[in-house]
């Protein structure tokens, strides 16, 4: 895609990845762009790169702008590679002194990724820039999502170069909000839970700090997908919502079948529930995402996990999806464990064991049936989704 | 150490900046408010962030 002029003066000059589908592990059904950003003033500014192999669109990009040779300066919100990936290359093309601000933590995380010592100019939080006739302000966000995190805000224009933050994968022509309107929200909501869900606590302090700042930014940049300027607290209010993870009348059923004794179950499971006015959505761990399952998994009251016992233990791909929910952090949960089983059944206790590490709410000691579930079976998982279903919020 | 100092200390993450307040201590791990940050088990991780205690530095 061609450069797009956001502001007067300021650029997307990022790239859209069309045909990613595996963003390292999370499932990017959609592609996803990465998005920079040139802001020209009396010293002509770049605000992030892009992943390596995207560098020479990257510099297509600036050029139809202006000559990159010319750049002054580069801020580097975030380290991770997909946003760090091409500075080697656009500092070769830029010249290798130009300043690179960035955070105390990101030139240290700088220099862990590249040889090259670069001119790393690091600066505080609250620390300011003067480009010439704009004036730049940097905001520290550790753990939004990693340790070298920060904003840079356009003060003159309002402009949040939010990093990673209000992100979505999501690759487009369009590039704000107001083309896409309530479609990008799902994005965002999956980008939030499978990236920043474990820093809940972080952003709710953060949105209050925008807050007390009075900063009420006009437009704000993530460094993925589309931008907001339509309703830019819109996205910030949507964050304060999905951080609270106040329990919905919602459940998310997670499972795993070998002959469908287990499944039986969980569809037993699945129909109470929504008979008792819950809603409720089956997972099958072989036909979903870990990352769309977690999406679910965020705003539900309930949590209940299915698992057939294989060799004395859990079905793998249960491990997976506990590993990942476990180190996401998911609050304010019940919890229920429910597995068919041959002769051994250890699968629903280490779901109940995994449930206890994650602090969810274990009502109910777990249903382990033998082999193929019989009509007593069945009855004794719709009582348990009955159960589960009273402890529930009430409808909206 | 006076016990005074030992118990009065704050300990900043080097990581991600969490400060241990020995006051507060770290209930939701298990740590009781009026812990030293010196008492802390070698278990004991940032609760933001996972990084170990060597990562800490005296505020």
């Amino acid at each position: 895609m061609k450069p797009v002029e956001i502001a007067k003066g300021i650029y997307w000059v990022g790239v859209v990845d069309w045909n990613i589908r595996d963003f390292h592990g999370y499932s990017t059904h959609l592609g996803s762009t990465y998005n920079a950003f040139l802001i020209m003033d009396e010293k002509i500014t770049l605000v992030d790169t892009v992943k390596k192999e995207f560098t020479d669109k990257l510099l297509e990009n600036i050029g139809q702008i202006v000559d990159p040779e010319k750049i002054d300066y580069v801020i580097s919100n975030h380290t991770e590679m997909d946003h760090s990936g091409g500075l080697p290359w656009v500092m070769k093309r830029i010249g290798e002194d130009k300043p690179v601000f960035c955070s105390k933590m990101g030139h240290k995380n700088l220099s862990m990724h590249f040889n090259q010592k670069f001119n790393y100019n690091p600066v505080e939080d609250g620390g300011k820039l003067s480009l010439g006739k704009r004036n730049l302000s940097f905001l520290e966000t550790r753990m939004l999502h990693w340790p070298d995190s920060m904003f840079t805000y356009v003060n003159e224009d309002r402009i949040l170069f939010s990093s990673d933050a209000f992100g979505q994968h999501y690759a487009s022509a369009e590039r704000f909000d107001d083309q896409l309107k309530e479609n990008i929200l799902p994005h965002a909501k999956k980008y939030f839970a499978n990236i920043l869900l474990l820093y809940s606590p972080l952003i709710l302090k953060l949105v209050e700090r925008l807050s007390a700042m009075n900063l009420a930014p006009a437009m704000i940049c993530p460094d993925h997908g589309i931008i907001f300027r339509e309703d830019p607290a819109k996205i910030v209010n949507a964050y304060v919502e999905w951080s609270r993870q106040a329990p919905k009348r919602k459940a998310v059923v997670v499972y795993d079948s070998m002959w469908h004794s287990t499944e039986k179950m969980a569809y037993a499971i699945v129909d109470s529930l929504a008979q008792a006015g819950v809603e409720v959505v089956p997972m099958h761990l072989r036909k979903w995402d870990r990352s769309d399952i977690i999406t679910e998994v965020i705003d539900a009251g309930a949590v209940i996990i299915g698992s057939p016992t294989l060799n004395n233990g859990l079905f793998p791909t249960l491990s997976d999806f506990l590993t990942y929910m476990k180190g996401l952090k998911p609050r304010s949960k019940i919890a229920a464990a429910f597995g068919s089983y041959g002769w051994s059944g250890e699968a629903v206790g280490l779901i109940n064991q995994a449930f206890e590490e994650m602090k969810f709410n274990v009502l109910f000691p777990g249903l382990k049936l033998q082999y193929v579930p019989d009509t007593e079976g069945i009855n004794a998982c719709r009582d348990l989704a009955e159960k589960i279903a009273q402890k529930l919020p009430g409808k909206d | 150490m006076h016990k005074e100092d030992k118990t009065m200390s704050k300990y900043e993450c080097t990581v991600c900046g969490y400060v241990y307040n020995p006051e507060e201590g770290d209930p939701d791990n298990g740590i009781d408010p009026g812990t030293a940050f010196e008492d802390l088990p070698d278990s004991w991780v940032c609760p933001v962030c996972g990084a170990t205690k060597d990562q800490f530095e005296k505020v």
